[in-house]
């Protein structure tokens, strides 16, 4: 687990890392402890799979990707471990998540992100996902953004 | 942007270095300079093509967070976005095309402090909420190729 130095990283980071020659001494000037520190943490923090990576992260909105299409399929409990595992080892699938369905009216469980610049790009990207799930998917929607109205980082 | 500005954006989404000076490391891979790379990413940052540098922690990690979603009559659509996007625990709120035409994420420090948030959308919308935490996740973020073309 992370504790309370672990946290303001965390919150010094969340906007992302300074552009300035040495961002990592800047952090650590905000948290209050060395250099050395907050790479080592953050090393830690790899490793231990708390931070998944570290990197830039491109707005696929600016770049052209205007089609973000939240996929979801109704796949039965006692399947959604292989649905998942197939689902998530599609490389253009930016997220793969299992959540809880609302029955009657929200039967999907397995949420699997998109993107694309065209529409005709993501109706293909979808088919890829219905063909490798085939019979696990009892039914499937997309559901695509036609406004981001707030995106930031992770906020603490 | 250039072809150098597209190796920036899309080789570094992860592995970038825990070193003192990240950017002159950048930078000797591309040929460029630490200076030339700072304003590159500055650049690409205020153009909006980069929403930040730095790192992406893995949900439920440090705190609580739910994907959460509502109906809302399109007459109300304006006020409602506006009500959830003024939480600061709302890092992400879309209109997507549904009859759920509102979908949002709520991170706080604690599932308790997610739960309250949700209930005082609700309350203040007047509408119910949807509440769709992650039970399980089945990737593994590495970034995602850009596919120049």
């Amino acid at each position: 687990m992370i504790d309370s130095i672990d946290r303001a990283i965390v919150k010094a980071t969340q906007d992302g890392l300074p552009l300035v020659e040495r961002p990592y001494h800047a952090v650590a000037e905000m948290v209050g402890i060395a250099p050395d520190e907050v790479m080592a943490r953050m090393e830690r923090l790899l490793e231990a799979g708390i931070i998944r990576r570290i990197g830039l992260v491109p707005n696929h909105y600016a770049l052209g990707y205007r089609f973000n299409g939240m996929t979801v399929w109704d796949v039965a409990d006692s399947d959604i471990a292989e649905a998942g595992r197939l689902v998530g080892g599609l490389d253009f699938v930016s997220h793969c998540y299992h959540r809880p369905r609302h029955l009657p009216d929200w039967p999907y469980s397995l949420f699997a992100m998109i993107h694309a610049r065209e529409r005709a790009d993501a109706d293909a990207l979808v088919e890829r996902i219905a063909a490798v799930l085939g019979p696990l998917s009892r039914g499937n929607l997309v559901l695509f953004s036609s406004r981001i109205l707030k995106k930031t980082g992770l906020r603490l | 942007m250039d072809k150098l500005d597209r190796h920036l954006l899309n080789d570094f989404q992860r592995d970038f270095p825990l070193v003192p000076h990240p950017y002159a490391a950048l930078g000797e891979q591309l040929g460029m300079s630490e200076a030339e790379v700072i304003g590159r990413l500055a650049h690409l940052s205020d153009q909006g093509s980069v929403s930040r540098v730095g790192a992406v922690f893995r949900p439920h990690t440090v705190g609580g967070s739910t994907l959460a979603a509502m109906a809302v009559p399109p007459a109300d659509l304006e006020r409602v976005a506006a009500l959830v996007s003024s939480y600061a625990e709302v890092n992400h709120n879309y209109q997507r095309e549904h009859r759920l035409n509102l979908w949002f994420v709520v991170t706080a420090p604690s599932p308790e402090a997610v739960g309250a948030v949700l209930a005082d959308i609700s309350a203040r919308a007047g509408l119910e909420v949807l509440d769709l935490p992650l039970l399980e996740h089945f990737h593994i973020d590495l970034g995602f190729d850009l596919k120049w073309s």
